[in-house]
Formats: structure tokens, C-alpha cells, sequence
């Protein structure tokens, strides 16, 4: 069980809504992760590897910026079956690049342009991911 | 300069996922357990971001251009092919088997999860396969096209 936050998911929400527009006034481009975290690896088209760098290492220093300012840990329930998150990653790398884009580049941004091939791509990962819990979790595990 | 702005830009949106709770994988898969343990608040998480990012852009594409670039760069590609079924597709299924999705996983890099360190390189070498697969020129040995 975990519990229903409605008030800090919405306040986070607002955060990372925040963020993606900042970006787009700043620089232009889309905040979608897959987009950024996967153009850190050669080939490389332009010259914005340092911006993407930076905006990766903002996203792993955040936790660490998060505990250090309110004091609190920051909870992560990880699975330590090894197989199933490498089989996890895998997926969700491949998948994500080569549906050009993943939660936040389809989820927020695309969404919030009124991107019918971003509403397709979120509402197909939203309907797989919904198929794999309840089939790991009330078919193969019930 | 763009370094320190995608940097504080990096760190609010990871502060986001943090305290939205989708930084957790738990709270994730249970959000996706609709017939069991359910936790709808990442509903939440999208409504405030999705609802944000709408409003922002509007503001945002009044201006010509974005303040440290030429031009907006946005996605061109309308087309509802086969590329955007069975990617978010195969993304979906991993959503599923992890609770990660490549932020909330990128988040988790310095937290010490050995979940994490299964996930994070396979997540890269998945992107690297993918960029391989869609552009076909791209060749792993050379990284510029060769001369016609």
C-alpha cells in the first residue's frame, strides 16, 4: 500500500510542469526525458550535449538537494529482482527512444500541445503498463 | 550559461518528481494496480503538469523565440504510424515490470537501489539500440556518414 497524496502530487506536478515550461522559453525544446537522457550517447547532431549533461545531472543531484533542504529521506521502494529491472530498463529505453518519447516528452508536453500522435503514444503505454501490473501482480502472482 | 539554467531546470524537475511521489516505483506500480492496491495520485502528478505545461506554452509561444536559441523546436512529425504504437508499447510493458520511467530511474542514480543500477545502463543500451534502429545510416563504428 502506499498512500493517496493528492496535494503533494499535484504541488510536484506543478513543479515539473514548471520546468518543461522554462525550458521552452529558454532554449526552445521539449522536456522529455528519453529525448535528453538518450542523446547524451553518441551520435551526436548538434552542440547541445552540455545543456542536456546539465539537465541530467540536476535530475540525479535532485533527491540528494531535496533531502538536504527539508530533511526528509526520499523514499524509493526499487525492486531487487536484478533480471527483472535489467529486462525493465531495456524496454523502457528502447521503447521510449523509438516511440520518441516517454511520461514527460508525450505525457506533459504532448499533451499539453494538443498532439494527437503524443495522446496515441500515452494512451498505448499507459494501456500496457495497466496490462503488466495486473498480469505480474493478479495473474502470475495471485 | 545554459549549463546553469538546464542544471536548475534538471534539479526542479527531479524536486518535482520527488515530491510528487512518482519518483517512487512503489507508488507507481500501484497506480497501475487499478484492481488491487490503487493509489490514483499520480492522476494528480499529470493533471498539475499537464495543466502547467498548457498554460506555459501559451504564454511561452507568444514570443518569436525562446530567449537563448533561434527557434522553438518542436516535433514536426504528425503521422500516427507504426513507430508510435509499438514503442510507447514496449515502453509501457517496462513502465509496468520496473515503476520506473527514465526520470524517476535518473533520480534514483545516487539513492544506491541495486534495482537501479539493473535498470539505469540496459535503460541507455535500450536508447542506444533504439537510435540504431530507427536511423539505419548510423552506422556503430562510424559516427559520420560516409562520402557519397
Amino acid at each position: 500500500m502506499t498512500e493517496f497524496t493528492p496535494i503533494a502530487a499535484t504541488v510536484g506536478g506543478i513543479l515539473i510542469g514548471l520546468s518543461a515550461v522554462l525550458l521552452m522559453a529558454w532554449e526552445g525544446r521539449i522536456a522529455g526525458i528519453s529525448g535528453i537522457a538518450g542523446r547524451l550517447l553518441p551520435p551526436y547532431g548538434d552542440k547541445a550535449l552540455p545543456s542536456r549533461l546539465a539537465f541530467v545531472l540536476g535530475l540525479v543531484g535532485a533527491p540528494l538537494v531535496y533531502a538536504a533542504a527539508t530533511g526528509s529521506q526520499v523514499v524509493q521502494t526499487v525492486s531487487a529482482n536484478l533480471p527483472l529491472m535489467a529486462l525493465a530498463g531495456l524496454l523502457v529505453g528502447f521503447g521510449s527512444v523509438y516511440g520518441s518519447g516517454c511520461t514527460s516528452g508525450h505525457g506533459v508536453c504532448g499533451l499539453s500541445r494538443l498532439s494527437v500522435r503524443s495522446l496515441v503514444a500515452t494512451l498505448t503505454f499507459m494501456a500496457t503498463a495497466f496490462v503488466t501490473v495486473f498480469v505480474v501482480r493478479h495473474v502470475v502472482g495471485a | 550559461m545554459s549549463f546553469v539554467v538546464n542544471l536548475v531546470l534538471g534539479l526542479l524537475f527531479g524536486i518535482g518528481l520527488v515530491v510528487s511521489g512518482m519518483s517512487d516505483p512503489a507508488k507507481v506500480l500501484n497506480f497501475l494496480d487499478l484492481f488491487g492496491t490503487w493509489d490514483p495520485s499520480l492522476a494528480f502528478v499529470m493533471g498539475g503538469a499537464v495543466v502547467t505545461t498548457f498554460i506555459g506554452y501559451r504564454l511561452v509561444f507568444r514570443r518569436p523565440k525562446p530567449v537563448a536559441a533561434d527557434a522553438f523546436h518542436l516535433p514536426a512529425n504528425n503521422a500516427i504510424d507504426r513507430r508510435i504504437l509499438v514503442g510507447p508499447a514496449i515502453f509501457g510493458i517496462g513502465w509496468g515490470l520496473g515503476g520506473f520511467c527514465p526520470g524517476p530511474a535518473l533520480t534514483a542514480t545516487a539513492l544506491g537501489a541495486a534495482g537501479t543500477y539493473a535498470f539505469l545502463p540496459m535503460m541507455f543500451l535500450g536508447m542506444w539500440l533504439a537510435r540504431w534502429t530507427v536511423d539505419r545510416r548510423f552506422s556503430p563504428v562510424f559516427t559520420s556518414p560516409p562520402a557519397p
